[in-house]
């Protein structure tokens, strides 16, 4: 009975125009317009889908969980994000210094 | 990088996974450090063999089950009793035989083929839920069907849905959200006939009559009796032991039932605990459970002959597939490049 052990086809779905395409899951198929078919039975027979993708699971070359150093930061990597930087505290002491020299003057 | 697809994985005989392999502890201890973080297990990822067979076992016999939930309901969309009602069985019945397709992918990644799991199941090697071992014998009992056991199933997966195994998850993510129509439309159906006249009201609790013990012991065998419940949650592979899922739908709707004016049979000694909290009845035989799910129930050699047809008369879908694979511009372009 092994007449439908065919390929595997990874399922991307997609819910709204704009948005990203979802992994959502995978099927056996001959070929990917019976896979997209069969997706299509699967994932985007419920809920809204404007469009789905099928890729032959041996296309996709992945990185391994194990790889954890791939993306660990070794460094601080904080001059790359917006809360490495201060500038709400720097203006308001600023703004503070300039209301102090105006009341000397 | 590897070449894999995130459904890949699935080798059994991952070296070390066995107590005793070299390298076994350390690897589990890894591994249950992550389980209880709350991390969830890959295909790909190592894992004890004890976790790969449970797993394995376990949503062989959800999906067996969904396959087989289909058939008693299946039986009646001829006589539906409304073309409202008959759009609905429909849909309900497409979903449930839909949840099994997920649920054996999600088996597959674990190294065993759904056409593996399918042969078992029409073989009668491979077991399903004892409830689907009864006949349907009334539109009553459609009814009690998609609201009682569907309610019992759905207390089983939202749990299931948060354990450790990532491919299971995800397909309970999408079958609960499936599962709440069932359920409500199954709960729609009984009010209609719990309402109705006095021919519908008694149809309805005679169905609860003969589902009770079936629906009692939905949840598998007590906390006492039952084995490896330790392991497994541990492993979250179960997050909740039998006895506590039971209390948990007996809370939810014992009060529901008596709430439509019906009872459940006295045999059962059913009274809610003010004290403990929790309710009180009289153990189910759980040898007689394990006879039914054994294949001796009233409908289980029905069951296996309705599906044993369906997988024969299904033959020439799957023959038709096959046939015209690879005969499309972008079959072609695919196999080329493969
Ligand atoms: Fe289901
Ligand atoms: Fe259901």
């Amino acid at each position: 009975m092994s007449d439908t052990q065919w390929q595997i086809f990874e399922v991307f779905h997609q819910q709204v125009r704009g948005e990203p395409h979802v992994y959502v899951g995978s099927v056996h198929a001959p070929d990917p317009e019976a896979a997209l078919i069969l997706a299509k039975e699967q994932y985007g027979r419920r809920q809204a889908s404007v469009s789905l993708w099928v890729v032959p699971e041996d296309a996709i070359t992945a990185t391994s969980y194990e790889d954890v150093d791939m993306f660990d930061h070794g460094t601080d990597k904080s001059y790359r994000e917006s809360f490495g930087y201060e500038t709400t505290k720097r203006i308001k002491s600023i703004v503070a210094d300039r209301t102090e020299s105006r009341g000397e003057a | 990088m590897v070449r894999v697809s995130p459904t890949r994985g699935g080798q059994p005989g991952l070296r070390g996974d066995k107590p005793g392999d070299p390298g076994y502890e350390e690897n589990l201890a890894a591994f249950e450090s992550r389980v209880s973080r709350g991390d969830k297990v890959e295909p790909g990822d190592w894992m004890p063999d004890a976790y790969r067979q449970q797993l394995i076992r376990l949503i062989h016999v959800h999906a067996n089950s969904e396959i087989c939930g289909a058939l008693p309901e299946g039986g009646w969309i001829p006589n539906a009793p409304s073309l409202k009602r008959k759009l609905a069985l429909i849909a309900k019945v497409q979903d449930e035989v839909g949840h099994a397709q997920l649920l054996y992918r999600a088996a597959e990644t674990l190294g065993k083929s759904r056409e593996e799991m399918i042969e078992e199941l029409i073989s009668g090697k491979a077991k399903y839920s004892n409830v689907f071992h009864y006949h349907a014998e009334t539109w009553a009992d459609v009814a009690t069907i998609s609201w009682l056991i569907d309610a019992g199933a759905i207390v089983n997966q939202t749990m299931m849905a948060e354990g450790s195994y990532g491919p299971y998850a995800r397909a309970l993510k999408r079958i609960c959200y499936e599962e709440a129509f069932h359920l409500t439309h199954g709960y729609d159906m009984c009010i209609t006939l719990a309402t109705g006249t006095k021919l519908q009201h008694d149809m309805l609790q005679d169905a609860v009559n003969r589902w009770w013990k079936p629906i009692m012991m939905f949840h598998g065998p007590g906390d006492k009796v039952s084995r490896h419940t330790d392991l497994l949650m541990r492993w979250r592979v179960k997050m909740k032991t039998n006895d506590e899922q039971r209390q948990q739908f007996l809370k939810q709707y014992m009060p529901k039932i008596y709430q439509l004016g019906l009872t459940v049979p006295d045999e059962w000694e059913m009274r809610f605990d003010e004290v403990e909290g929790v309710w009180r009845y009289r153990e189910p035989d759980w040898d007689e459970f394990l006879h039914v799910v054994r294949g001796n129930g009233p409908a289980s050699a029905l069951r296996l002959r309705t599906r044993k047809m369906a997988h024969e008369d299904g033959a020439w879908v799957r023959r038709a597939l096959q046939s015209a694979a690879g005969q499309s511009a972008v079959g072609e372009s695919v196999a080329g490049a493969g």
